[in-house]
């Protein structure tokens, strides 16, 4: 089968690779008919994840149809179409029973590699690095789905691959992320980053009865997309101070709670501060630049909540603590618990309360994933998402 | 959680002849203190006053010194060897004692050396033996660790107390195999093909808390495990936690032993635990394309990359 390889840093390629087999008795074979680029595929491309191997197949926001199931599961045909969320989880340890799919005990097998950088070990992801479990992607024909009997959801056939291919990754961790805001109802909430992910976190905030949203970033492009598709009122960190600007807009006292949806490369309005950090990180003397997460912890009210989805993979300095300490806020993080959401979510989007396609941009075939990645990393052409389309 | 440290099984068994050796030096200690001029008089020296009064007596001393040390000491290797000093103390006050001495002395003191010289030969004997037990006690490697299991005690415990179920996990198992009554022969598979094998008895059985278990004598390697079941703080499952102890044998058979068991036993007692909660939870060892086999520290140095293999799946 054909499957998008990283090669190296800034590097891949389409290659013939052998199709995927059953390996666990709770495995499924998946004919991908969709795969999305994520941004936090781009931390793999430009080589800030640690532990990537040449050859490893990436993706893991895909869909397909089964084709093949592995002898314990039973709850999936041969057919089936089904969305496959990112984090595997084996659904039977106690992270899993208690909703924390994303730190499942038992789907990483290189747990060990993980536990020396992070402590302890996350679960598996695909197409993720061999610290986080070593599993082939879905920017393939076919993808090995392990655990099938938990993670994939059944889509029926009206519901077009665009409005549920995304419940795989960014729309439930934009929900996520609005989730953990501890919204009550008529709450501001700010978001840094306009990508895929934070749209939708402004649109999940809405929908869990936020009065304002408030979007951070730098393209107009994506401003004008949170404007006009979710709503935001828009403030470009390129022309105006956020932190004053947000106090400003918040009669002095700061977002009820801050989106950070930016991650380990962020930017910096600063040329200066930015090149600090962008030099740090490229001797590896800090694995992360977390612009926005400073921001977002000197932005936040008194004790407001500071909530990351954005991926960070190590160690960041200048770290607010201070800030965050003396004033009361509440950080609340994690990979998303994909499979905590992809039901309920599923009914809001065949109820008509959201159509999260609205932040795919792009549709390219599976040999020009390449091109994708260039496009989204150079905001070409006004790139947000791209899908791969098999 | 922690008990008493576990004790390696005694490959070769020999702590009989200390412990006898020891009995040996409490009676003759104890003749020479209590009794010195019918002991002077059987060896044929009961015509010295210094014999009887000085030279006795310090013998008796130091035989019972030596016993203590050979009865009541863990290790008596040491003690062992402290006979075979007063072996030579004694071997060379005889010898001049025979010099000027005729007639049934003479002879009787010729006898005396002779037992004497036998003893010798047999405190050499348990020295050595003793000293090579010290050394692959030494030698010993130990290794523990815990993980905690989304399953109760009973059933963890369960799954364990059959061993032959130890090499699912237990990668560098080949086969364990139960002989009913406590008794178990396991099978190693080493490098270049080569097999240690071993026969193992139960020590402890509490159900659903604990079993120990140990290499009967004559095993290449001694070792030793424990593992202990507890239930978790606030009903999480069960905490369980393996202490695992052999004793290499010295020189290169050491050396390709220390290596079948893993050149850092504690990582492979992790792994082992990883991959015995993945079974005991979702049913199976959970492999990936770059794990193929499953959890391995060695597999986690080695990732092939994350894409299908063509190949056949390993173990």
């Amino acid at each position: 089968m054909k499957a998008n390889c990283w090669q190296g840093r800034e590097s891949l390629a389409v290659e013939e690779v052998p199709d995927p087999k059953i390996m666990n008795s709770r495995d499924a074979v998946v004919r991908v008919t969709s795969s999305a680029i994520c941004g936090s595929d781009l931390h793999l491309f430009h080589g800030y994840i640690p532990s990537m191997k040449k050859g490893d197949v990436l993706g893991h926001e895909f869909m397909g149809e089964v084709v093949e199931i592995g002898p314990d599961v039973h709850n999936l045909r041969i057919g089936d179409r089904v969305v496959v969320p990112f984090p595997i989880a084996c659904g039977n340890c106690a992270a899993c029973q208690s909703g924390l799919y994303s730190v499942c005990e038992n789907s990483n097998p290189n747990a060990g590699v993980a536990e020396r950088l992070f402590g302890h070990a996350p679960g598996g992801i695909y197409g993720y690095s061999h610290m986080l479990g070593g599993y082939a992607g879905g920017q393939a024909e076919y993808a090995r789905v392990p655990f099938a009997d938990i993670g994939p959801i059944k889509v029926e056939d009206d519901l077009p691959d665009e409005k549920v291919l995304l419940l795989s990754d960014v729309f439930p961790t934009g929900y996520m992320g609005a989730e953990m805001c501890g919204i009550k109802g008529g709450e501001v909430i700010a978001v840094w980053g306009a990508g895929a992910v934070g749209l939708l976190a402004m649109r999940s905030a809405y929908l869990l009865g936020a009065e304002r949203v408030i979007a951070i970033d730098r393209f107009p492009y994506r401003l004008r997309m949170a404007r006009e598709q979710a709503g935001a009122e828009p403030l470009n960190y390129e022309e105006v101070d956020v932190i004053e600007t947000l106090r400003e807009m918040t009669g002095g006292r700061g977002p009820d709670a801050c989106i950070d949806a930016v991650g380990m490369e962020g930017h910096h309005s600063s040329a200066v501060l930015h090149g600090y950090d962008r030099a740090k990180q490229s001797v590896r003397l800090e694995t992360d630049r977390p612009h926005a997460l400073r921001e977002a912890i000197m932005s936040c009210r008194n004790g407001g909540t500071v909530s990351i989805i954005g991926a960070y993979g190590g160690f960041v300095d200048k770290f607010p603590i201070g800030s965050l300490m003396n004033r009361s806020l509440t950080v609340r993080t994690g990979q998303c618990h994909v499979q905590r959401y992809t039901r309920m979510l599923l009914d809001r989007i065949r109820r008509g309360e959201i159509d999260p396609s609205f932040v795919i941009t792009h549709r390219l075939r599976l040999e020009d994933a390449p091109i994708g990645y260039e496009m989204f990393r150079q905001k070409q052409d006004d790139c947000t998402k791209v899908v791969l389309k098999l | 959680m922690r008990g008493t440290p576990m004790e390696v099984p005694d490959g070769t068994g020999r702590r009989l002849l200390p412990r006898s050796l020891g009995l040996l030096s409490l009676g003759l200690g104890a003749a020479a203190i209590g009794a010195p001029s019918q002991v002077g008089r059987l060896i044929g020296v009961d015509d010295s006053m210094i014999a009887r009064t000085t030279v006795l007596p310090g013998i008796g001393a130091r035989e019972l010194l030596s016993a203590v040390g050979l009865l009541v000491g863990r290790h008596p290797s040491g003690w062992v060897w402290t006979r075979v000093a007063g072996d030579a103390m004694d071997l060379a006050a005889l010898a001049n004692a025979m010099r000027d001495r005729q007639g049934r002395r003479r002879q009787r003191l010729g006898a005396t050396l002779a037992v004497v010289a036998g003893i010798t030969a047999v405190d050499v004997l348990a020295g050595v033996l003793s000293t090579r037990a010290a050394g692959a006690r030494r030698r010993a490697v130990r290794a523990s660790a815990t993980v905690t299991i989304n399953r109760s005690a009973d059933e963890v415990y369960r799954f364990w107390r059959d061993f032959e179920n130890l090499p699912r996990f237990m990668y560098h198992l080949e086969s364990v195999r139960s002989d009913g009554d406590g008794r178990s022969h396991w099978t190693v598979k080493g490098p270049a093909g080569r097999r240690v094998e071993w026969d193992a008895e139960v020590v402890e059985d509490h159900l659903s808390e604990m079993i120990s278990w140990r290499s009967v004598r004559g095993a290449r390697v001694p070792n030793a495990g424990r593992v202990r079941f507890a239930r978790a703080a606030g009903g999480r499952g069960t905490e369980v936690r393996v202490e695992l102890a052999y004793a290499p044998p010295g020189g290169a058979v050491g050396r390709a032993v220390a290596k079948l068991f893993g050149e850092e036993p504690e990582q492979q007692i992790r792994d082992d635990l990883r991959r015995f909660k993945q079974v005991m939870e979702t049913g199976e060892v959970v492999r990936s394309d770059g794990s193929p086999a499953g959890t391995s520290t060695r597999q986690q140095v080695l990732q092939t990359p994350a894409r299908p293999r063509a190949a056949r799946l390993p173990r």
